[in-house]
């Protein structure tokens, strides 16, 4: 038997007899036995640089100290790390990387958590033979998120291979040569990558900081809580960092099952907004029109006494999916008690044809960590990258080996990696593209194709060269069709669902639902949705969905955690329900221009950081976590506050004393939820009327950092990401409207900026405009959540724009 | 992998293909130093356009044309390198103990320019250079564009400095 075929090998590492997979680096090996070897370019989820040559260890037998990462394991290998060759190895390794590193430690901010300071404590020299300059790197502007010190740098390329390999796209490279090589981006640019920041944690001195928390406070003065992020579906694990009580920094906790050890950078610098101007300081009432501070109980009594006053019928409950899973069933428990059927989450959704066949909760159908198996993913309706990037990162994953990636979208998306397969097509459009990709399931699986569906693929026509989606689906041991937030908030969603599942259910794949906010599943499983309660058990009586409370006005708005204009579907129609409204209840830690002039009573809620809690992500897992920050002012957890209305409205069994008698009642009753996605189909709902030849059709699913309140607070993302703030079309489309030579998307530093009239219902908002020809013809791109489209109508719809 | 709109031109894109033609279809990094060579023949310098531009070309990263262009010292990355010829005096151990420096000094007196820059008209940009050109047996040497020039003697470098500079300058020089 031959070394390769063994199962295991055993090596001797300081006289330790350890198993080990053969071919496995000995630093892997030695880290499993928690023998910790020395290293800088060394990263577990990173190519072998072998580099920096300070995990030279001592093997028996090798003519000289061998470097653990790059020294695969052999039966019978010795191994000694601390004998006199291996230290004095180490020590002279350590001399060379600290021939050029300054001195300044005490001004740095890596000072404190710094592998160079450690293992300079333990391997380094008081003196160093070095008497010559050192060198100095002239350091370039990188963006608002990461900043830099090069002179720092040991060049150990963690960050080089972290764009290469994670982030699939080479931003930082190494220029020069020799003792003039330096790591940068060579030319002044901002990094692009939504998961740049990472490179903050791998990079091993404090070469790369954060910038928005540099010099604000040193790694020995904070305290660290573990955490859930609360902007996408994943619920990626953190380390919240605060300095005397106050959030300062966030960086990513390891969880192999949920993000590895990666977060998004919205999840990393989305904290700044927990302290912006607007947070609310105390309860407050309008009384005729100006705005008074009150105390608690009196608040909380008017309260009462506003939603007791009406009938239970006139009053609408509206919560965000980035609420509490504590919260939200607290919310939806007091509500329903007092007989409020009107209560919902869903609020960028606007074809709530099927919600009954969504089953419990739309669920990603199955772990996140097994995208990465899947053989073949069909994306509908989604920008993966941006509205999801650590699913993005499984999906990347896949497509690595050899997966093959389809995607249906309303404009050309760039992925980091090769897509197999792209239709694009403008929205309304885009429920015909998907159709021809159902039918063809229907044909290539011989499925009888029901009823429902006929007229839709009669209007279709199937080329040969169609076929290939539903082939490669079929062809696929693991396969998936994943519906994104693009298709959530299309005005077909629940044509775009049925065809998915149809998709899904001919090809054998899985249907999984990128759903939007961390806790959209824990919203459903707390039944804020009108027709399920806890649990996904039906609810007694059927409630208006969200945009029916919106479209048509009723008497009390109850709002968790929202700011309607930027957070529904149709900003002005949702204004209009507000201006007419008798009373609006806001719980919230944010209260901007708009909420001030539309509200009556303000409960001031802590903030992202300040409460505890749990998140259900897309795949069902709960993850609970503490509080980490003082709340601001008096403003209290929304989960008290809640728990305390409910008891002023006589709930019965409202006796929680922490959010985790909530959490424990409420998995409870969700011990038999099925977290599977139903396929069947009988047929579609809704119908969309084709774009009318004159206007342009407005595609605005949420941006990068406009999803929520949080992250719109968030002043370095907001300045890393102006695109998100223009409105943006093909150059074809432009020149019709006699503009030529525009600024494009891609093109950072463009001189001129040119403004555009924009026109929707009533409202013209004049915005930068944006040349990005991967959007179809006859539409825009304009993001919705952001500050301008606040202004303007429903997301998916008919807008002019004049020059 | 061709784009279809390029700054580079048809001479260029010319070299770049004929060179893409010898390796699998797939490594387009493998024709970087050939077409950063293209680059350099024409321009005599590398913009940061025309190294964005040959990325595009070949399907690279920018970063991955910046490392490669900024790691060998054939390749000039300013402007000022953009003069019609350039020298490149060999200063290291075999030719700085046969008398190198002396025909560095004799170099910018009579060009009236430091090493590293060029001269006002455009001819002659005098290059810092730092590696041993292998041609110490002809030891003090210099590359004059792309020829290598021995056993070198300042009325030897008059001779050949003189030869190169265009007639024109020339001219230009005889009215003033």
């Amino acid at each position: 038997m031959s070394n390769t075929d063994k199962q295991f090998v055993t090596i001797t590492i300081n006289d330790k007899e350890i198993e080990a997979v053969p071919g496995s680096m000995l630093i892997d090996v030695a880290d499993k036995s928690d023998i910790h070897i020395p290293r800088f370019c060394y990263h577990k989820k990173l190519s072998v640089a072998a580099n920096c040559r300070m995990c030279l260890v001592d093997v028996e037998k090798a003519p000289k100290p061998l470097p653990a990462c790059a020294t695969p394991v052999n039966e019978g290998m010795v191994v000694w790390t601390k004998s006199e060759r291996a230290l004095t190895a180490q020590k002279d390794t350590m001399e060379f990387l600290l021939i050029n590193h300054p001195l300044d430690c005490p001004i740095c901010d890596q000072g404190g958590e710094c592998e160079l300071q450690d293992l300079s404590m333990e391997f380094g020299s008081g003196t160093s033979n070095f008497h010559e300059m050192k060198r100095v790197v002239v350091d370039k502007d990188i963006g608002e998120l990461v900043a830099t010190e090069m002179t720092r740098c040991i060049q150990c390329t963690r960050c080089v291979r972290f764009g290469e390999e994670i982030a699939g796209m080479r931003e930082m490279g190494a220029t020069g040569r020799g003792d003039r090589m330096e790591i940068g981006t060579f030319v002044e640019k901002s990094l692009d990558s939504e998961i740049s920041g990472n490179i903050i944690d791998i990079c091993p001195v404090g070469a790369l900081t954060a910038k928005p928390s540099r010099y604000h406070s040193r790694a020995w003065e904070m305290m660290q809580t573990p955490s859930i992020a609360s902007h996408d579906c994943v619920g990626s694990n953190v380390k919240l960092h605060t300095f005397k009580k106050k959030l300062v920094r966030v960086i990513a906790a390891e969880n192999e099952d949920i993000n590895e050890c990666w977060i998004s950078d919205r999840d990393r610098f989305s904290y700044q907004g927990v302290y912006a101007d607007d947070r609310v300081e105390k309860p407050m009432i309008k009384y005729n029109g100006i705005w008074k501070e009150v105390d608690w109980s009196t608040a909380l009594d008017r309260t009462v006494e506003k939603l007791t006053e009406v009938s239970a019928k006139d009053i609408a409950v509206l919560a965000s999916a980035r609420a509490t899973l504590e919260e939200l069933y607290l919310l939806q428990k007091s509500m329903r008690s007092i007989g409020v059927a009107n209560i919902d989450h869903r609020l960028r959704q606007v074809d709530f044809n099927d919600q009954e066949s969504s089953g419990a909760y739309p669920s990603l159908g199955m772990k996140i960590a097994d995208i990465e198996n899947l053989d073949s993913i069909l994306l509908v309706g989604s920008n993966v990258r941006k509205e999801q990037p650590m699913i993005n990162q499984r999906i990347r994953k896949a497509a690595l080996n050899g997966a093959k990636i389809m995607c249906v979208n309303p404009l050309e998306l760039d992925f980091n990696y090769d897509v197999d397969a792209q239709r694009v097509s403008n929205p309304v459009e885009m429920i015909k593209t998907l159709a021809i990709i159902a039918k063809a399931s229907y044909i290539l699986s011989k499925t009888e194709i029901p009823a429902g569906l006929n007229d839709l693929f009669t209007s279709v026509r199937l080329n040969k060269a169609d076929k290939v989606f539903a082939e490669n689906l079929i062809a696929s041991k693991n396969s998936a069709v994943f519906l994104g937030s693009i298709s959530m908030q299309h005005p077909g969603y629940s044509t775009l669902r049925a065809l998915s599942k149809a998709i899904a259910g001919n090809t054998g794949s899985t249907l999984a639902y990128l759903s939007g906010a961390s806790n959209s599943a824990g919203a459903w499983l707390a039944g804020v949705v009108p027709h399920q309660k806890e649990a996904g058990q039906k609810a007694d009586i059927i409630g208006k969905n969200a945009g029916e409370m919106l479209s048509k006005t009723k008497k009390v708005y109850m709002l968790l955690d929202l700011e309607l204009e930027r957070d529904s579907d149709n900003p002005q129609q949702a204004k209009a329900a507000m201006n007419q409204a008798d009373t609006i209840i806001a719980v919230t830690p944010y209260a901007n221009k708009t909420l001030l002039s539309l509200a009556d009573i303000i409960l001031p809620s802590a903030a992202y950081a300040e409460t505890s809690g749990t998140y259900v992500n897309a795949e069902g897992t709960w993850q609970s976590f503490k509080a980490a920050a003082k709340s601001y002012g008096e403003a209290r957890p929304a989960w008290k506050i809640l728990r305390v209305l409910g008891n002023k409205l006589d709930v019965k069994g409202f006796d929680y004393v922490s959010s985790k008698d909530v959490r424990n009642e409420l998995q409870g009753l969700c011990e038999n939820v099925n977290n599977e996605n139903p396929v069947s189909v009988e047929g579609i709902y809704t119908k969309l009327d084709d774009v009318t030849s004159q206007s342009l059709y407005r595609i605005g699913n949420v941006g990068e950092f406009s999803g929520d309140s949080l992250v719109r607070r968030a002043t370095a993302l907001q300045k890393s990401n102006p695109e998100q703030n223009a409105v943006q079309l093909n150059a074809k489309q432009a020149a019709l409207l006699g503009l030529k030579d525009l600024p494009t998307v891609d093109n950072e530093h463009a001189e001129k900026e040119v403004m555009v009239d924009v026109k929707q219902g009533e409202v013209v908002v004049s915005m930068p405009l944006l040349i990005n020809d991967n959007i179809p013809d006859k539409c825009a791109l304009l993001a919705s959540g952001t500050k301008s489209s606040s202004l303007l109508g429903s997301a998916f719809g008919e807008i002019e724009i004049t020059a | 992998m061709a784009a279809t709109q390029t700054i580079l031109t048809k001479h260029e894109t010319d070299e770049i293909d004929m060179w893409l033609k010898r390796f699998p279809e797939d490594r387009g990094q493998s024709a970087l130093l050939a077409a950063l060579r293209a680059v350099m023949h024409e321009d005599h310098y590398l913009s940061t356009e025309k190294m964005d531009a040959v990325a595009d070309y070949l399907g690279l990263s920018k970063i991955a044309v910046y490392e490669v262009a900024s790691f060998y010292s054939m390749y000039e990355l300013e402007e000022k390198a953009a003069a019609k010829n350039t020298i490149a005096v060999c200063t290291n151990i075999s030719c700085m103990l046969n008398g190198s420096d002396n025909i560095v000094e004799h170099i910018e007196e009579k060009l009236g320019i430091k090493m590293g820059e060029t001269t006002p008209d455009g001819e002659f940009f005098f290059k810092i250079e730092e590696e041993c050109l292998a041609a110490c047996c002809g030891a003090p040497m210099m590359q004059l564009n792309h020829v290598y020039h021995e056993n070198l003697t300042p009325e030897k470098v008059d001779e050949l400095l003189d030869g190169v500079r265009s007639k024109a300058s020339l001219k230009n020089k005889e009215v003033s």
